[in-house]
């Protein structure tokens, strides 16, 4: 039990991105409305970004902007700038996720204005008919 | 249906958290991500380039064709709901 | 086609004024974080994004037609598509002087400022091409959306 508490404690940020991970997929697969599935799975993202960022995060580092002297003369501790990776991974991965984000809602529209429900069995039902 | 989702979600947040059993501690800075090619951005990235924000470094320089396909990625987003959406007044 | 709402929005005076003010002063902070992304956190999409916010909010406190009387279609669509432009220009320009797609340091043979220094300047160019392209794509969304297409009426 003791080991099990140590490994949570060193390990708690991916617990919160796992339950978030948990909301967003329930609601991509449980619910019956568009609109939410949608927001499903902009919380899905949410949390794998976060995710992302957690893996450059070094323990005392500072951001990563450095001193233009410092680098110049080659003097900085890789040890003490986070990872800027994730960052910029992620800040590209956060643009498309709005793109994405825009499209669905496009896509929502005209199937409300084709159909009259975001429902997604009276929709069914619709097009089977 | 409602609990099978609900079934569904749970086994994989547990398979997810099992997975994390492999993954460093939070903030380790010997971590696997931040042990081959960061350290090198770091170090180098103002001598080559005279940015300290190493972000936009990374982002610009280094990793520009990633960036380049990126802004296609929102350009095209854009073309896609004007051609869905968009109407002329005439109609 | 259901009813277009009767009311207009944002017929409130205080938000009105204070968006008016407001405005000018976030689309400067917009161009200091594009400008300043080489020092500070900032960057292309980020001061795009604020750029963009500016008109959106124009656009909710009035209506589409006030913002684009500042920002017309013809400017928004000329733009957005200029903005990845720069972007792949700058690359083949890189190629056209003898570099790889997208080596800024090849950009030396044009105006002589030194290779590095022309890594910097590069990342700048292909940031504004950034800028510009999220701007004037995230006021496309907005319009297209909160209109359904007519580009008129808006929320």
């Amino acid at each position: 039990m003791e080991i099990f508490i140590d490994e949570v404690v060193a390990k708690y940020n991916y617990w919160i991105y796992v339950v978030l991970m948990m909301i967003g997929f329930y609601a991509m697969i449980g619910k019956r409305n568009l609109v939410k599935k949608l927001l499903g799975m902009n919380i899905f993202q949410t949390s794998i970004i976060l995710f992302f960022v957690s893996t450059g995060v070094k323990k005392g580092g500072s951001i990563p902007i450095v001193d233009k002297y410092a680098g110049l003369a080659g003097t900085i501790d890789a040890s003490t700038i986070d990872n800027p990776l994730p960052h910029v991974l992620m800040l590209t991965a956060i643009v498309v996720g709005v793109s994405v984000t825009g499209v669905a809602l496009a896509v929502l529209q005209r199937i409300y204005k084709e159909y009259g429900t975001l429902e997604e069995d009276e929709i069914l039902e619709k097009t089977q008919r | 249906m409602k609990a099978l989702a609900l079934l569904a979600t749970l086994m994989t947040g547990a398979l997810l958290l099992y997975g994390t059993r492999d993954f460093p501690a939070w903030g380790d800075p010997q971590s696997p991500a931040s042990s081959y090619l960061s350290p090198v951005y770091i170090e180098q990235a103002v001598q080559q380039t005279h940015v300290p924000n190493l972000v936009t470094a990374v982002l610009g320089d280094y990793r520009g064709y990633d960036t380049m396909f990126e802004t296609v990625v929102i350009y095209c987003a854009g073309m896609a709901v004007v051609s869905v959406l968009r109407r002329n007044r005439e109609e | 086609m259901r009813e277009i709402k009767e009311y207009t929005a944002g017929e409130d005076l205080i938000i009105k004024t204070s968006v008016r003010l407001l405005v000018p002063f976030i689309q400067l902070f917009g161009l200091y974080v594009i400008v300043h992304g080489h020092y500070s956190p900032g960057g292309g999409f980020q001061g795009g994004v604020l750029l963009g916010a500016s008109f959106i909010l124009l656009a909710l406190a009035y209506n589409i037609k006030t913002s684009q009387e500042y920002l017309s279609i013809g400017v928004n669509a000329l733009f957005s598509n200029l903005g990845p432009a720069i972007f792949i220009g700058v690359g083949v320009l890189c190629t056209v002087f003898g570099g790889l797609f997208l080596d800024y340091s090849a950009l030396d043979l044009l105006i002589p400022l030194g290779p590095v220094e022309w890594r910097s300047f590069g990342i700048f160019l292909i940031e504004v091409g950034v800028g510009l392209a999220v701007m004037n794509i995230m006021v496309l969304l907005y319009w297209n959306l909160s209109s359904g297409g007519n580009m008129d009426e808006g929320l």
